[in-house]
């Protein structure tokens, strides 16, 4: 018999009942809430009289409607412009206070994005079944978590029952072998692999990333290529643990520790797919040949290395993809034949779930420290990824490199990400975004979105436009 | 929840791939704290030609006439036909709350995204994945004919044209089995309320870690 995948020993290790008909029922350890996906769970507890299971399985954070504008923030909850914001947010906090769950509120310097602040915390740690409503769920897979999206309908499940009716997913391994170039990073990786595989092509699977590249990508990188899993259509990403792992999770607040921790460390070295294992699929690409990534359209898979130029509609032969590619055309305003190093940046934003960790933050004041955004730029954003983030970025000096570059420096959360806050584009401002969706006004109604890395965002609010920052220096 | 058994109902199109579920239901109206009320802004950037916000009376603002399930001939449209890779994106379940409350009791595409797919069964919307063959031939013959219907049965678990061609799906059994009859799963997991109970008790003196930590 083939041996065990690490997501065939997750979803072992969590099985509470297999039923006859294929589904079964997954014990869930940790479930994260938020604002947006959470009121109508509530409500549903409230209408049935049920409770939560077990109350400390949840920690809640609200995140995406939050101000980033420091003045605005200052003011709490009650300080929020937006009054539509801000009852969902008063709401988070009154849902946790009468379900009695922990909550990291919106003045806990400890507050963030959902997904930044659970593994910072250790309240994602590696073997555990994690879920919260927001589909980027998938970022704690990258402690050999099984962590996955889900909607409304199963956060109340879970707060009622502890539990998700599933079926198994198949497993698709997605190896990265040998190097990356100087100036390629995970994000790179991340937009590389859903390039090659479509943006459903990791649908039905649970998808592990290995190869030498990815073991060698801190687990900040490495949240950050399984944050993207389901931008390649997999609800799931995960990468086995090692010491990198190991390395990250000791000592934080809600880490085991002493003999626990021995006992943690012994029980989360075997999560690791056997040598033996066998996976329903397989991809490799070759770490040498990933460029940095641009998106030149309206879905994550319409992506193009820097040095590439925008398709040409009437090259291709599928109708719907052809349709597809014009319609992309027109709502980003682009050529086909044009360079990606001749799309403006008229926005920058360097933020997000995925990108927003301190490595995310040095990696883009590097390029922009003693340089100046470019005149043509109407606004550069830097939104850390959490109070913690945030705290370690000033104490590094890194607030300081991008102020004084002309990037604004905000308080955590989405922000621009999702446009759910005051922060957004305006009809067709392109704008170079760290973040991992550019569907259609997803960051502001007729808003353009570019998929890049903290450093190609920055290289691009210096230039005004899309450069190659691996060659960028000597320019 | 509610049941889905048989429904016959007019065709509308959604002709494009990859519909994303910000395109569903733009996140300016997630800021609701309701289940309900969606419809009006399901494809709301598509649909008008003006800025949606929440809250707003949706009927006087001005519609986009390029956009198909706006002409009159699509009016009622109950059964939704797409193309690939439906409702990618986000894990908002606003998204089948909005198509729902638009009207539409079955979305037809040859694949759908796994969240917005699992979403569906929670709210009485079946979505139906048939061969992209299938599809592009539904399309056909609803942009061919006015007043274009289709049945779908879930109990047989088939697709049935006005001409009385069928077309086959799949469906797990258990997802069947609670649109069919309309049930709470709630209710029905918390019936295996021992066999948790005992998971559980294994289960922490297995990862001692996983419990307690957060207080």
């Amino acid at each position: 018999m083939a041996g065990k995948t690490l997501y065939d020993k997750l979803w072992e290790n969590h099985l509470v009942e297999q039923r006859e008909d294929g589904s079964a029922l997954i014990y869930i350890d940790r479930h994260l809430l938020h604002e947006v996906t959470s009121p109508q769970a509530f409500e549903g507890l409230r209408l049935a009289g049920r409770q939560p299971w077990r109350r400390d399985a949840n920690l809640a954070v609200p995140d995406h409607n939050v101000p980033t504008d420091s003045a605005e923030r200052a003011g709490g909850v009650a300080g929020i412009a937006d009054p539509v914001s801000k009852l969902q947010v008063q709401t988070l906090d009154d849902n946790c206070e009468a379900f009695d769950i922990v909550e990291i509120d919106i003045n806990d310097v400890r507050q963030g994005i959902v997904h930044v602040v659970g593994p910072e915390q250790g309240a994602t740690l590696p073997g555990m079944t994690v879920v919260c409503g927001d589909s980027h769920t998938s970022t704690h897979g990258a402690l050999g978590a099984l962590a996955h999206g889900i909607g409304t309908s199963e956060v109340e499940h879970v707060l009622a029952t502890q539990c998700l009716v599933q079926t198994k997913m198949k497993n698709l391994l997605v190896r990265v072998d040998g190097k990356l170039l100087p100036g390629v990073t995970a994000k790179d990786v991340a937009l590389a692999i859903i390039g090659e595989i479509g943006t459903a092509g990791g649908t039905g699977y649970a998808i592990e990333f290995g190869g030498e590249v990815v073991r060698g990508l801190s687990m900040e990188g490495r949240m950050t290529l399984c944050n993207m899993s389901i931008e390649a259509g997999a609800r799931m990403g995960m990468v086995a643990v090692d010491d990198v792992t190991l390395d990250y999770v000791r000592g934080r607040t809600y880490a085991p520790q002493g003999e626990q921790w021995d006992q943690a460390v012994a029980a989360w070295r075997d999560l690791h797919s056997e040598e033996d294992a066998v996976f329903d699929q397989v991809v490799v690409l070759q770490g040498e040949a990933i460029r940095p990534q641009v998106t030149w359209g309206t879905s994550p898979e319409m992506v193009l290395p820097i040095d590439g130029t925008v398709p040409d509609p009437a090259q291709i032969d599928d109708p719907t993809r052809r349709a597809a590619t014009e319609r992309a055309l027109v709502y980003m305003g682009l050529k086909a034949g044009q360079s990606i190093t001749d799309i403006p940046a008229d926005k920058v934003f360097i933020g997000s779930c995925t990108n927003s960790r301190i490595e995310d933050l040095r990696a883009a004041a590097a390029v922009v420290k003693g340089r100046k955004v470019a005149a043509s730029v109407k606004e550069a954003l830097v939104v850390p990824g959490s109070g913690l983030v945030k705290q370690q970025a000033e104490a590094e000096g890194l607030d300081r490199i991008f102020i004084e570059a002309g990037l604004q420096w905000r308080e955590p959360g989405c922000s621009m990400c999702l446009a759910m806050n005051a922060d957004k584009l305006g009809p067709g401002e392109h704008c170079a975004s760290t973040s991992n969706r550019n569907f259609e006004g997803r960051q502001g109604i007729g808003g353009r979105t570019h998929l890049v890395s903290p450093a190609m965002a920055a290289a691009a609010a210096i230039s005004g436009h899309f450069v190659d920052v691996s060659t960028w220096e000597e320019a | 929840m509610k049941a889905f058994t048989v429904h016959e109902g007019l065709v509308g199109p959604m002709d494009r791939a990859n519909v994303d579920t910000d395109m569903i239901i733009p996140k300016q109206f997630l800021k609701s704290i309701k289940r309900s009320g969606f419809g009006p802004n399901c494809f709301d950037e598509l649909r008008y030609m003006d800025e949606g916000q929440p809250g707003q009376d949706c009927s006087t603002r001005p519609l986009n006439p390029d956009f198909p399930l706006n002409q009159s001939r699509y009016q009622g449209a109950s059964v939704l036909l797409a193309r690939e890779n439906f409702g990618c994106g986000s894990s908002r379940e606003h998204a089948p709350w909005a198509l729902d409350d638009y009207g539409f009791r079955c979305v037809i595409a040859p694949s759908f995204a796994d969240i917005f797919y699992n979403n569906c069964f929670k709210n009485g919307l079946l979505p139906v994945a048939l061969p992209a063959a299938q599809v592009d031939q539904l399309f056909q013959e609803m942009y061919a004919a006015e007043g274009y219907t289709l049945t779908v049965d879930l109990s047989r678990q088939c697709v049935v044209t006005p001409s009385g061609a069928e077309f086959a799906f799949e469906v797990d059994a258990f997802r069947k089995h609670c649109l069919l009859n309309g049930l709470d799963d709630i209710g029905l997991t918390l019936e295996s309320a021992e066999s948790i109970r005992a998971f559980e008790q294994q289960h922490r003196e297995r990862a001692p870690w996983v419990f307690g930590a957060i207080q």
